[in-house]
């Protein structure tokens, strides 16, 4: 028996993404990924002076904003031969760093574990066998008795109420819930810990960008904030005191929570180590310089390309490679549908062909989605977490090795295990450990700097438009919580010419192409066991490992808002 | 004693950003003591949790669709907020409902909660405010003064 379903919206908090699947004996056998929101800022930026982009290309999301303004900076300062100074290089590794650390513990706890953990089974729980569980895998002060007695008559009061808040959208009591009822409560305790957490470590990006989100302080040739030991308005002392508080903080809460609560989850539900692999090729522009050289070989995370699983062979990336297609999205090029372009030479052309809302599926023989299809040397390439950790793993980096080797010898898997929804979403856990630990190292770097009179935050080299060349083009780089992140710019005159974006999300959740290739979310699902169609946990549990949040993937929100997560069953 | 006023709503989906307007209009009108804080809280959802820390009193200003006549205007309290709040359409998928819950599941729910709401018009795009919304702002503001009053709060108009 063969049937269609519609996952839509998948996300927890932004909500233009769909899937729809074919599952038949169980299994899914074909699935699209669909964006159902258009946006329009590339054409907007159009005629507008380059070192504006950022301000705007914020606005692509309001959740990551700080990641286009660094790709955004950062494809002006190619095109323009900018060199930034060090307190620059290390001001914004430590912004790109906790945001990777905060967005990705916000993802496991808010965004993902609701997968896998069932909040109703935590209300049978036993609070003392639950502190024995959790003393038994972490020192964590907090994992008392008292404690989890103390959350679970809150979080009792307020279902006895007949709420469920952001709960309520949730698979409760689907047999493919595996927990203990005691695991299933550490697991909402540290959900509401790490909402109280993260709030207090984002300081740093206040204190570093004067404002989150959107953080003000990037400029074209370095930041604007200023290293000054003597000034109240600087990054002094007392600031560099107060950024190691936090930074410390976010480390203990990795390193004693977050990682401790993936290795346990993943031990009970192994058998997704063999689910939901997905394409197999991976790229990584790769990031946080430990230099300012400028050269792309001081990256912490390295860049690079792997093709069909190959952790024998990384190959070098070439962002002249990229091209975009949108035979199976709506939009149109002028040269023809059927070919790729690459982005300096991309085009925001829409024409909606899908079915006229509210409609019951797509129309996946055709045109079906506003995201692109971008492809390396014609492939489909998956980016993210699990795209850097396997590269890094790959090319012989010494602290991704050690990491992802204790994490699979915890769970007792080998590295071919990376390759899944297991994989991915251990992935995130092991660089997010990497970097809450560098981020110390950057503000130490930091202090150090400062400590030596090193007080320079911008480069002024070209900052005005007289100086620049008659054309120009360039492409700004960043790896942000969710992968590969790409800006490419071209000048002309002093105004932008074109401006394309792609974000992670449109690798990863990007339709077929004109070969008919699958992008990854799509491939990821393909042999997927569904138990129960009308409850498509499966379904949510692989997506949701990408980490999607398709606000930024397309390219002027419907403004229609959202619904509640909907499936239907043909 | 601290009280919070705060305005919901997305700035460029006409009605929607009634919260917001309303905010504007009172800072414009009113010099507020120190305990009282005015926020525009757009859409951030849960980024609008560490504001509460510490609040005694919360006044939500926003669009709700009741079902009344556009521009009518109502006061929620209590059990009423979720339930008026449960089908709210919001950008965010995470919306004040959920910060509310949430909010309350860490215990630093405010102890007293006021919604003062307006019937929206219209919630498509656009940045002015429907003629029947706009013409409820004044009784909403003369009614959040009220609801200060009530709560040892006396505001000085700004001439």
């Amino acid at each position: 028996m063969s049937k269609k379903i519609a996952v839509d919206p998948v996300t927890r908090i932004e909500g233009h993404l769909r899937i729809e699947a074919q599952i038949e004996g169980g299994r899914i056998v074909d699935a699209w990924s669909s964006s159902t929101a258009f946006r329009g800022i590339e054409t907007i930026l159009k005629g507008r002076d380059p070192r504006d982009a950022h301000h705007f290309t914020q606005r692509f999301c309001g959740v990551c904003t700080t990641v286009h303004s660094m790709a955004s900076i950062r494809c002006v300062e190619d095109a323009l031969g900018i060199q930034i100074p060090d307190n620059a290089r290390l001001i914004r590794n430590l912004i790109m760093g906790i945001q990777n650390v905060q967005d990705h513990v916000i993802h496991f706890y808010h965004l993902h574990a609701l997968d896998w953990v069932d909040i109703v089974s935590a209300l049978s729980a036993d609070p003392v066998q639950t502190a024995k569980l959790a003393q038994s895998i972490s020192d964590w002060p907090k994992n008392s008795p008292t404690y989890f007695k103390q959350v679970q008559d809150r979080v009792k009061a307020f279902a006895g109420t007949g709420r469920l808040g952001p709960f309520q959208n949730a698979y409760w009591g689907h047999k493919a819930y595996r927990l203990p009822p005691e695991a299933n409560l550490m697991a909402v305790a540290h959900y509401l810990e790490a909402l109280e957490w993260q709030k207090d470590i984002i300081k740093v990006h206040a204190i570093l960008g004067s404002k989150n989100p959107h953080p003000q302080t990037f400029l074209v040739g370095g930041m604007s904030i200023p290293v000054d030991p003597d000034s109240q308005n600087a990054i002094n002392a007392d600031k560099i005191a107060h950024m190691r508080k936090l930074l410390r903080s976010a480390r203990a809460f990795v390193e004693q929570v977050y990682i401790p609560d993936l290795l346990a989850v993943a031990s009970f539900y192994k058998e997704w180590a063999g689910i939901g692999g997905g394409v197999g090729n991976f790229l990584t522009y790769g990031d946080f310089p430990m230099d300012n050289a400028g050269g792309t070989d001081s990256f912490y995370f390295p860049r690079g390309v792997i093709m069909a699983k190959d952790l024998s062979r990384v190959l070098p990336m070439d962002q002249e490679k990229i091209t975009e297609y949108v035979t199976r999205s709506w939009y149109t090029y002028s040269g023809g549908d059927d070919k790729g372009l690459h982005p300096y030479d991309g085009e925001t052309s829409h024409r909606y062909t899908g079915p006229k809302p509210p409609y019951e599926f797509l129309d996946t023989e055709g045109k079906y989605s506003w995201v692109k299809a971008p492809r390396y040397d014609g492939a489909p390439m998956e980016v993210g977490p699990l795209a850097r950790m396997v590269i890094g793993y790959a090319a012989g980096h010494q602290e991704i090795q050690e990491t992802v080797n204790f994490v699979l010898n915890k769970l007792g898997v080998g590295p071919e295990a990376l390759f899944s929804t297991l994989g991915r979403t251990a992935a995130r856990g092991i660089e997010t450990l990497l970097l809450a630990q560098k981020n110390e190292l950057w503000l130490n770097q930091l202090a150090d700097n400062m400590g030596r009179g090193i007080l320079e935050v911008h480069n002024g080299y070209r900052w005005d438009p007289s100086t620049w060349p008659r054309e120009a083009r360039g492409f700004g780089y960043h790896e942000a919580p969710r992968g590969a992140l790409g800006h490419w710019v071209r000048i002309e005159r002093g105004a932008i010419a074109n401006f394309q974006a792609v974000v992670p999300s449109t690798w990863n959740a990007g339709p077929r192409d004109a070969a008919g290739q699958m992008g990854p979310y799509e491939a990821s699902l393909v042999g997927t066991p569904v138990a129960d169609p009308e409850q498509p946990l499966e379904i949510l549990r692989t997506i949701h490992s990408f980490d999607p949040c398709l606000a930024c993937a397309v390219h002027v929100l419907d403004g229609k808002g959202t619904e509640i997560v909907r499936v239907k069953v043909l | 004693m601290s009280i919070l006023i705060l305005g919901l709503g997305n700035a460029v989906m006409t009605d929607d950003a009634f919260g917001s307007r309303a905010v504007e209009a009172l800072a414009a009108r009113y010099r507020f003591p120190e305990e009282v804080v005015l926020l525009d809280g757009g859409t951030l959802g849960l980024d609008l949790l560490p504001r509460f820390e510490g609040v005694d009193r919360l006044l939500i200003l926003d669009a709700i669709d009741m079902g009344a006549t556009p521009g009518t205007s109502f006061r929620l309290v209590g059990e009423e907020v979720p339930r008026a709040f449960a089908s709210k359409l919001s950008v965010h998928q995470m919306g004040v409902q959920d910060l509310l819950a949430v909010a309350e599941l860490q215990g630093n729910l405010p102890n007293e909660l006021v919604v003062w709401g307006v019937q929206p018009s219209s919630i498509e795009m656009g940045l002015e405010l429907s003629a029947q919304v706009r013409s409820a702002l004044p009784e909403v503001i003369e009614r959040v003064r009220g609801e200060l009053q009530g709560w040892g709060v006396e505001l000085q108009p700004i001439f």
